[in-house]
């Protein structure tokens, strides 16, 4: 038996710790934690609800937007407007969240998980002309590696050639993805953290050159995603396929569903979505989501044990460190009592369920071509994958909507605040289900729970100490050198972890807040 | 340039309590790019030599950890800390940390402190690094605050440069590193009294508006979309000091108070309590009007 600490996890979104027991080359144990608790949700008490979608941005810097989607969304409920949302402050938001999608899983794939698969240093002997990979030649001729070297050693298989295209593929998605964010702050007038979604709408007026503008640079991208992102996903799909049998994790698969089709109340039946809510599993048996089968588990997690097991709209969680069960900042969110992993990989199979036709011809496209059936989704490929054909998807759909925006039509709905109210909001962030729970108070917030994708994900055992998703899919796994344990963190990364989202906490008690005048 | 010829500017970015948003922010850099920072040389004969930076680095876990404790005795009073996010420092710093030692998780405070103690400097980056932001907010659950509190607290003498903005915007960061390796330190002259670069942050969002006509003249925006000066809608402009207006953001395409969303003041050290609720109107504030920070700089430079 060996124990193996890996901390920090890099290339991952915030602080988290994986630590594992080797015996005989498999992994018998696995423990995720989550090292950094901010308290954020307690920080929104007492403020003004509107703050909220300012505020909560801010529990993630690579996905704010997914946020700032479901705070309105919440606000929206708790104000009593849910369904009187002009169209054109509809489709602006997404516009803007599904921006961000483009820019977080392009981000994702070459600049956080590429690093396991591509070896850099293929490019020292480079004699060509492409200038990039020309800089990355000098850069390696002067002999500081950093930040590509040291790296866990031992199985990059690609062929110079496949490298070196990976390479070039690289340094080209840095300014795709600059091109994603520049493309959000059209409507959402700067990134990271949008100043134009609020509850209401967006504070954004579309007009024809903006459109223009919009449409062409997302054209450009979906050149991107079409020619360069999935025949990359493939080409390293072919080369290390034996990561289809990697990583399966618990098999079962949760999703909210994202971007409103038409104003709707918020009860997740009603809604009209791109992408639909639903669960599923391994056999692709479908299930509609029920809210209210949501609790969130506390006996491993740094907590006062007395409050576990409650659904996120009455939680209360006070810190508790040390604890002797616990090891992690993470709470364990489950559904119906079970983990549940969420997602791009969820996404897609519960649409995929569902028999959607363009996921299902995307799907079907890429498994003929790997000659696979459906079953080699569930690994560390199929979340790379569809990851990828979910990009596609949206990309290819905020050029549709984008001309739907009506220019002159309002953006805003006007609102009166209450002063006591409950709100909720559910949506998809780009790592996965997102809802935001929000209890209004003397006009002020009096409690905001946020329970995110990689909660759901990274999440240690819960009560009846069955571990979380990502725990599951590293178990059993062979790791064949203990000091280069590339095997886990490809698993790890493949989740796309955002750990700064994961942790927060929440407590209802009433607190008298210091007033603040200004001056 | 051959090696031997480029100078490697050894570069730790340590990440403290924060969303790393200002990491994909500097992300979002036009010119430089992302290449030129990582790969060329950022200015002629310098390259940034980035030995630790948990979001982009191929190590992981203990090794990541070896690489960074190596950069930082090699160049002992050398490198250049870059730390994103602020510091939790109640009970000891328990609610926060990176790596272990002896079997011991290790506070982000320890690390700040002895990375900054043997730094030539640091960059603070980020409202939350400079001075608590967002996570220092009230009731400040882990005691989060920026790194020259934590500095002074530990009688570190490192010089700190502060780059606030949540996000920093990519030139505020890229311009700041480029004047320290083109002149080496800016001057007290060249900062103001929060410790920025006058550069970036002399003069207030009021000063430059684009709507600032619609304030002289009174037509101010009642909701959302409305033309006209976002003050009644709750905006910080008039006490905030940024060159958003003039720089614009994500490669001039547009910014905050462009897209009609009031300024939340972002890059003060007021943000975001004394400047919440961000919806509301400004109130009991003289508003400044053009020219009266330099009118201030002159009178107190005679006194």
């Amino acid at each position: 038996m060996k124990k193996i600490v890996i901390d920090p996890i890099t290339r991952i979104e915030g602080h988290q710790k994986i630590e594992i027991t080797v015996d005989d080359g498999v992994v018998k144990d696995a423990r995720s934690s989550g090292m950094l608790f901010r308290g954020i949700e307690l920080i929104l008490q007492g403020r003004d609800p509107r703050d909220a979608n300012r505020i909560t941005q801010r529990i993630c810097g690579v996905c704010p937007t997914a946020h700032s989607m479901a705070s309105a969304l919440c606000l929206d409920h708790a104000f009593g407007i849910a369904d009187r949302i002009p169209d054109n402050g509809r489709i602006m938001r997404n516009l803007i969240l599904g921006s961000n999608y483009l820019q977080s899983h392009i981000l994702h794939f070459y600049h956080l998980a590429a690093l396991d698969y591509v070896d850099v240093t293929s490019v020292a002997d480079y004699e060509g002309t492409d200038p990039d990979l020309t800089a990355v030649k000098d850069f390696i001729e002067r002999g500081e590696l950093g930040p590509f070297v040291p790296r866990y050693e031992g199985d990059y298989r690609l062929s110079k050639e496949q490298n070196r295209a990976a390479v070039a593929h690289y340094l080209q998605a840095l300014r795709v993805r600059r091109k994603t964010h520049e493309l959000l702050s059209i409507f959402g007038g700067k990134a990271p953290h949008n100043c134009s979604i609020v509850p209401g709408g967006v504070t954004e007026r579309p007009t024809v050159d903006k459109m223009t503008s919009f449409l062409w640079r997302v054209n450009e991208i979906r050149d991107f995603i079409d020619n360069v992102y999935i025949a990359d996903i493939v080409m390293v799909a072919a080369v290390y396929s034996d990561h289809f049998e990697v990583g399966k994790g618990c098999g079962n698969y949760l999703s909210y569903g994202v971007f409103d089709l038409e104003a709707t109340p918020s009860d997740l039946g009603k809604k009209k979505r791109f992408i639909k809510p639903g669960i599923t599993d391994t056999e692709l048996k479908l299930g509609t989501v029920d809210p209210s089968k949501i609790t969130e588990q506390l006996k491993h997690s740094w907590y006062d044990d007395s409050f576990t097991n409650r659904h996120p709209s009455d939680g209360e969680t006070s810190p508790r460190y040390p604890k002797s069960a616990a090891y992690s900042w993470i709470k364990s969110p489950r559904y119906d009592g079970k983990p549940y992993e969420v997602g791009p990989l969820a996404r897609t199979l519960v649409s995929y369920a569902q028999g959607d036709p363009a996921v299902k011809e995307m799907v079907d496209g890429v498994l003929g071509e790997l000659k696979a059936g459906p079953d080699v989704l569930f690994s560390v490929l199929g979340r790379h994958a569809a990851r990828a054909l979910e990009t596609k998807l949206v990309a290819d759909a905020m050029a549709e909507w984008v001309l739907q925006l009506k220019p002159g039509e309002p953006v805003f709905q006007e609102y009166d605040m209450p002063e006591e109210g409950a709100g909720v909001g559910m949506s998809g962030a780009p790592r996965g289900a997102l809802g935001h729970w929000i209890r209004v108070k003397d006009g002020v917030i009096s409690n905001y729970q946020a329970v995110v994708p990689t909660t759901w994900n990274a999440s240690p055992r819960d009560d009846s100490d069955t571990p979380g998703p990502m725990e599951q899919a590293i178990i059993g796994t062979n790791v064949r050198d203990p000091e280069n344990p590339f095997e886990v963190v490809r698993i790890v990364r493949s989740f796309d972890p955002c750990l700064a989202c994961s942790v927060h906490l929440v407590t209802p008690k009433r607190r008298s807040i210091r007033k603040v005048t200004l001056l | 340039m051959p090696k031997g010829q480029v100078q490697e500017y050894p570069v730790v970015w340590f990440q403290g309590a924060t969303c790393s948003g200002c990491v994909v922010s500097v992300l979002n850099s036009a010119s430089p790019t992302v290449r030129n920072l990582l790969v060329d040389q950022v200015v002629p004969g310098r390259h940034v030599s980035l030995k630790f930076m948990p979001t982009v680095m191929a190590a992981a876990g203990e090794m990541a950890i070896e690489a960074m404790e190596s950069a930082a005795s090699a160049s002992k009073g050398e490198y250049l800390l870059i730390v994103e996010g602020s510091v939790p420092t109640k009970q000891n710093g328990i609610y926060g940390a990176v790596g272990e030692k002896d079997g011991r998780e290790v506070p982000i405070m320890e690390w700040v402190i002895s990375l900054a103690a043997d730094a030539l400097a640091v960059v603070a980056l980020g409202t939350c690094a400079c001075y608590g932001g967002i996570f220092g907010a009230r009731p400040n659950p882990t005691g989060c605050v920026g790194v020259s509190d934590v500095r002074a607290e530990a009688h570190v003498s490192t010089p700190v440069i502060n780059v606030p903005g949540c996000p920093p915007h990519p030139d505020w960061f890229t311009g700041t590193v480029a004047r320290i390796l083109l002149g080496g330190l800016p001057s007290e002259e060249e900062l103001d009294e929060d410790g920025r670069l006058l550069t970036f942050f002399g003069k207030l969002i009021h000063e430059h508006c684009p709507r600032r006509a619609y304030f002289d003249e009174g037509k101010f925006a009642k909701r959302f979309g409305d033309e006209g000066c976002l003050h009644e809608l709750g905006c910080k402009g008039p006490l905030t000091y940024a060159d958003c207006p003039i720089r614009l953001w994500n490669n001039g395409q547009n910014w905050c108070i462009g897209s009609g969303g009031p300024c939340a003041g972002c890059t003060q050290p007021e943000f975001p309590d004394l400047f919440s609720p961000f919806y509301v109107k400004v109130s009991d504030v003289d508003l400044p009007v053009i020219g009266e920070y330099w009118a201030e700089k002159e009178r107190s430079a005679q006194e």
